[in-house]
């Protein structure tokens, strides 16, 4: 017992409750880095956070008029997020590629396939994907799916715990 | 200095510096020396931080032409 608790890893938390796209590259860039600090990460997405996740092309499903609106409403993909502050109507989420390009930083897109790449376990919150009428076909592969209990009890061992 | 690896993340951003060397030292054994090279300016606190939290060493690091080098040995 002694043995195996010496072995067990730091552990990151953070939960991305916003689905605007310079918090979710901030988030991402935390489980990147905290991946490469050796320690286990998990990223829990709740609400706005979900859409991150969505997948590039519309997915057939079979929703209420109501899921149907809110999927409409949404953005679909982690492309498709704005930004929080300067987003004028769309143009600065396209301006600040531009810069990142620049910079050689890497793009929502490239930060969640390394995220994955480097066993940054990805959770989404089924309770929250029922409100927002998002289904499992809807969002990327390599997800679990649960609720507060598995974010907490990844949590209450965690070292950093970031709600984004 | 004799390296058994080096790592080029010239022009690379945050967070690929500490994410190549990571990977990079993973396939090391203990005792040999991976050889960092970046241009991130953020990356001597990050590697600083990095190498001490990890628990291996940073043997030494310096700066040419704009052009960091870090040395650290696998514990």
């Amino acid at each position: 017992m002694v043995e195996t608790m010496a072995e067990t890893k730091d552990k990151t938390t953070i939960v991305l409750f916003s689905g605007d796209l310079d918090k979710a590259i901030a988030a991402f860039i935390i489980a990147n880095g905290a991946a490469a600090y050796d320690h286990e990460v998990t990223i829990f997405f709740t609400f706005w956070g979900l859409n991150t996740l969505r997948k590039d092309e519309l997915v057939k499903t079979n929703k209420g008029i109501l899921e149907k609106a809110f999927g409409w409403m949404m953005p679909r993909g982690a492309k498709r997020l704005g930004l929080s502050k300067m987003n004028f109507a769309g143009m600065g989420p396209k301006m600040i590629k531009h810069v990142m390009k620049k910079h050689n930083a890497l793009t929502l897109p490239q930060l969640i396939e390394l995220a994955q790449e480097q066993g940054v376990k990805l959770v989404a919150c089924t309770m929250t994907m029922d409100l927002l009428g998002l289904q499992q076909e809807e969002l990327i592969d390599g997800l679990e799916y649960a609720g507060v209990a598995a974010y907490l009890g990844d949590a209450s061992n965690g070292k950093v715990n970031l709600f984004i | 200095m004799e390296t058994n690896i080096t790592v080029d993340t010239k022009g690379m951003a945050c967070p690929m510096p500490i994410v190549k060397a990571k990977k990079a030292l993973d396939g090391l054994q203990s005792g040999q020396i991976m050889e960092v090279l970046s241009t991130d300016k953020g990356s001597v606190n990050d590697f600083q931080a990095w190498v001490k939290q990890t628990k291996h060493e940073l043997i030494k690091h310096e700066e040419e032409n704009g052009v960091y080098k870090f040395y650290v040995r696998k514990i």
